[in-house]
């Protein structure tokens, strides 16, 4: 089963040449076999078996015991969920997130809580309180982040995909740098309930997979409306996969005149090989101008400090996670629990957010930065008038080697989201998708649609995948042992 | 020197909702610790707040009853600090768009009437409880009254006395609880306020500087404690030093007010709208609704009770001062009881008894059924008034039901007019001297053989009856 599709395992499965107890032994074994990149915090061995063994394959159904791994800050009952962090090492939570129990509706079986940054906080999963994650396709280099784990261990072939969270670029950076197609769907259109929040009005759950058909069966398994977060939008689960082979239409792709210049020649090389594949695909591209693009990299960085700085606070030691010993009063409780608990990056934003948001700063640093905000989302409903996508690369390299960026100055690693932040300011869909390799290291482009078009950007990716084979690429993992 | 005093009060009315303003949880008072509690009101990870709009119903019709202006979208904002009873770590509130602006209380003082201008009143949730002295080493946390939703009521400082805040806090309360907004009790900090009080040369235009008493919770406390505060400011000012701006506590045991440790105010609140709610929008028909439903205010019921039933100006007055008086008053008539009747058992004796014991009506054994029956057996006879009150006092203490009360006790009047005659007969043999005195001119002899009549009887002979017979008897 290991590279295989949902679409290919959903075959096999049909036809019986697997059943669900082998497809998801099989994959129980991959994790272990594949231990060594760190893509797991936890594997729900006798749970996923359970299910397994209690499961009847239903024909009609994409996602019938499919297995998949969950981010590890998506809350599953009685099933610990830590964000990566020590402050909720341990944690298990009473409930479960509505993206979970979404897919095991639909016939998921979750074998696994991925590694991540800390509470995705990163874009190398570095930040990790339980490690570094190794890229499958290089030894000692980043799979990118924050949804590190989860991008490494279906790029492993251990899943056919795993959900993920995108706050700045957490889904498709990585998704770039592990040859995979990585989904950020419409701020809303995924419920954000026992989703742990990092920055709430970024943050947006979605599907990393082989392809963007693979994407577009997640997706619809993923959307829908829940009562129990009032900013998922009142709308029904999304349909993508039904059109995705819908093609006739001739779309314009805008390339952003302000990122041009920004890309080293390789990987400039790498992005001008999509623009000619889509061109040879019939597809229309124009230059267009996001004026404000420029500032959304400090805006980002201003906005998502000063809600996490606020959605962070719960973490006290009080009620749940982990609570300093041997504390004198309330003070000490306070800062020696949040002081151990919480990781040097957490630490680093908590401090940033707090500081934008104090008496004095707010109307200089968040207040600006929500002005900002507006620009850049009123630059993209302009520049949607010229062009039906946006496309640009999705990270200005490949991947990179452990603590090679943003040691000494940390943002030199915040630059990893320069073409991703936009998106997620906007509230917009965007999925960065396999293209030219670099240096024989994955590459990947991203395309952004208008609120709420996942449609159309599932279709063009899907058109794209038709035309090129680079998403069908493995890594041989054969250096590693 | 004379001194004027500029009070501002910020009142925190607890509404009467089923459940929490941003959790389904019930908000029913005195349950066992930490049961009135879910995901949502334990903050924990990855939890969600959802808007209970009853809330909003609630703080709109009060706004309504006020002429305030109603933000047809209000967001809610987060204000930051960290309390162990505070779960999330930040309060949900309302800062930037309240959703009552503006508005008027009137209040009366001593016959003369004044208006107090409202700033605003927003929703906010309420926190929890930390309980210290329930274990020797830790505090406990008790987690049911977090995100009980609160109406905050803010007052212009156009409030001039001790007196006046007492006043517009007893307006306020007569506005919440007839508009059912609150159940506005005082003892369970259904309403609690504090004062910014300051005070001034009398003449001078700019504001003296101001401290804040925090959370008082009675109509007596507040004006003792706005009162010693007066009195404290003005021997400080006097004494040629400054007033320090800070938050204060009354002290009911002392009678003093003394400011808070510094840290428990000295915070940098760090507002923000909050991402994890969409701006609350109330639509044109929800506005029309709660209008079209609008609870009777004190004001129209008195001119109701004397144009409609034709009570006195006294017993309208009392009756519409209190939404439990009227309420049970209303309940009383609907249930057939005579409105004169009930008008005048619920201000006189009921009342009295109330008023010995300090004890509200809603706290007391007396209920409306209870009343109705006392009163059924007032208007058809079976007893007289003065039985009555009797009555009244026993089932007052225990709760018995007066019918009961009346059978065990043998207290029925005695209305037959052959028994009664036949006893008057023989008062009137047994007291020749005094028939010939009254016979003589005497009237106010009649009273004694009432009186002789009524010891006989044990107070249970009809005092109508006997009056005729014995008028008929004595006139020979």
């Amino acid at each position: 089963m290991q590279h295989k599709t949902i679409s290919e395992l959903h075959e096999m499965l049909a036809s019986k040449a697997i059943t669900p107890v082998e497809l998801v032994e099989e994959s129980l074994n991959l994790a272990k076999k594949y231990e060594f990149l760190n893509c797991f915090n936890f594997i729900n061995e006798e749970k996923a078996l359970t299910q397994a063994k209690n499961a009847t394959f239903d024909p009609n159904n994409p996602l019938s015991c499919i297995p998949v791994a969950h981010k590890d800050l998506f809350c599953t009952e009685n099933i610990q969920t830590t964000c990566s962090s020590k402050i909720l090492e341990g944690f298990k939570p009473p409930y479960t997130a509505t993206v979970v129990e979404n897919l095991e509706s639909a016939g998921c079986i979750a074998i696994a809580k991925t590694n991540m940054d800390e509470f995705a906080m990163g874009s190398s999963n570095e930040t990790s309180y339980f490690g570094k994650v190794h890229n499958p396709w290089l030894k000692d280099h980043v799979p990118g982040g924050s949804s590190g784990g989860a991008a490494a261990s279906v790029a492993s072939g251990v899943v056919p995909f795993a959900t993920g969270t995108d706050t700045g670029g957490s889904i498709r950076q990585p998704a770039a740098l592990c040859n995979l197609t990585g989904l950020k769907p419409t701020y809303g259109r995924i419920s954000r309930w026992g989703m742990i929040a990092f920055a709430s009005s970024l943050d947006q759950a979605g599907p990393l997979a082989h392809n963007a058909k693979d994407c577009a069966i997640a997706l619809d398994a993923m959307t829908g409306h829940d009562h129990k977060d009032t900013t998922s939008l009142a709308m029904e689960a999304t349909k993508t996969v039904d059109s995705i082979d819908d093609f006739s239409s001739t779309k314009t792709l805008g390339v952003v005149k302000e990122f041009s210049g920004q890309l080293s020649s390789e990987m400039e090389n790498a992005f001008q090989e999509s623009i000619k594949t889509y061109q040879n695909l019939g597809y229309k591209i124009k230059e267009i101008s996001l004026p404000n693009i420029k500032y959304s990299v400090p805006t980002y960085y201003v906005i998502a400090p000063a809600e996490c700085s606020s959605n962070l606070s719960r973490f006290d030691g009080v009620r749940f996670g982990h609570r300093s010993e041997e504390v004198k009063n309330l003070e000490e409780l306070y800062i020696k629990s949040r002081s151990e608990g919480f990781g040097n990056e957490v630490k680093r934003r908590i401090l940033i957010g707090t500081y934008v948001l104090s008496a004095g700063y707010y109307d200089a640093y968040y207040k600006k930065a929500q002005q900002v905000r507006r620009l850049i989302t009123e630059d993209f409903k302009n520049a949607f008038q010229e062009c039906d996508l946006i496309l640009t690369p999705t990270s200005p390299g490949t991947t990179f080697a452990f603590d090679s960026k943003g040691s000494k100055d940390p943002t030199e690693l915040y630059l990893e989201d320069l073409f991703t932040i936009a998106a997620n300011l906007a509230g917009i869909p965007a999925i960065s998708i396999p293209q030219t390799f670099v240096n024989n290291l994955p590459t990947g482009h991203q395309l952004i649609a208008p609120h709420l078009n996942e449609e159309l950007i599932l279709q063009t990716a899907h058109h794209f995948q038709q035309d090129t084979d680079w998403h069908l690429k493995s890594p041989s993992m054969e250096d590693f042992s | 020197m004379t001194w004027e005093v500029v009070i501002g009060l910020e009142t925190h009315v607890q509404l009467s909702t089923k459940t929490k303003l941003f959790s389904r949880a019930s908000t029913s008072f005195g349950a066992d610790p930490n049961t009135n509690v879910n995901l949502v009101d334990c903050g924990l990870p990855g939890v969600l707040p959802t808007v209970n709009k009853e809330a909003f119903y609630k703080a709109i019709r009060f706004g309504l009853a006020i002429n305030a202006t109603i933000n047809q979208t209000s967001h809610f904002d987060r204000k930051n600090y960290f309390y162990p009873d505070l779960p999330k770590g930040y309060q949900i509130t309302q800062m930037d768009r309240p959703i009552v602006e503006g508005g008027q209380v009137e209040i009366e003082l001593e016959g003369v009437h004044k208006v107090i201008n409202v700033t605003r009143a927003h929703l906010e949730e309420d926190a929890g409880k930390s309980i210290h002295d329930a274990d020797p080493i830790n505090s406990l946390i008790d987690l049911n009254r977090a995100g009980t939703p609160l109406l905050e009521i803010v007052s212009e400082p156009e409030i001039s006395s001790a007196k006046e805040a007492v006043a517009y806090m007893k307006a306020l309360h007569q506005l919440i609880t007839f508009l059912d907004v609150s159940d506005g009790n005082m003892s369970q900090g259904s309403m609690r306020c504090d004062a910014n009080v300051s005070i001034r040369k009398k003449g001078d235009k700019e504001l003296g500087t101001r401290t804040e008493i925090k959370n008082i919770n009675s109509f007596r406390f507040i004006e003792k404690a706005i009162n010693f505060e007066i009195k404290r400011q003005i021997k400080v000012l006097e004494s040629g030093e400054k007033i320090v701006q800070e938050t204060r506590l009354y002290d009911a045991n002392k009678d003093e007010t003394r400011p808070m440790r510094t840290k428990e105010f000295a915070n940098d609140y760090r507002y923000f709208p909050e991402p994890d709610l969409l701006p609350v929008v109330i639509n044109d028909d929800e506005i029309a609704e709660i209008k079209n439903n609008f609870p009777e205010l004190p004001n129209e019921k008195k001119l109701r009770y004397l144009n409609e039933l034709k009570l006195s100006v006294n017993d309208a007055d009392i009756l519409s001062s209190t939404k439990s008086l009227s309420a049970v008053f209303e309940k009383l008539i609907e249930n057939g009881s005579d409105s004169t009747l009930a008008a005048k058992w619920l201000v006189g004796d009921i009342s009295a008894l109330l008023n010995k014991d300090q004890v509200e009506l809603e706290n007391s054994k007396l209920t409306t059924e209870l009343i109705g029956e006392l009163l059924n057996n007032i208007s058809d006879n079976t007893i007289s008034g003065k039985i009555a009150k009797e009555v009244l006092e026993e089932c007052y203490a225990t709760g018995e039901s007066p019918n009961s009360i009346i059978k065990s006790k043998g207290l029925k009047q005695i209305t037959d007019t052959a028994e009664l005659e036949s006893m008057l007969k023989k008062i009137v043999d047994d007291n020749p001297e005094q028939v010939a005195q009254f016979q003589a001119g005497k009237d106010k002899l009649f009273g004694y053989f009432v009186g002789q009549a009524m010891k006989e009887t044990k107070g249970k002979g009809n005092p109508e009856i006997i009056n005729k017979i014995l008028r008929e008897l004595l006139a020979k």
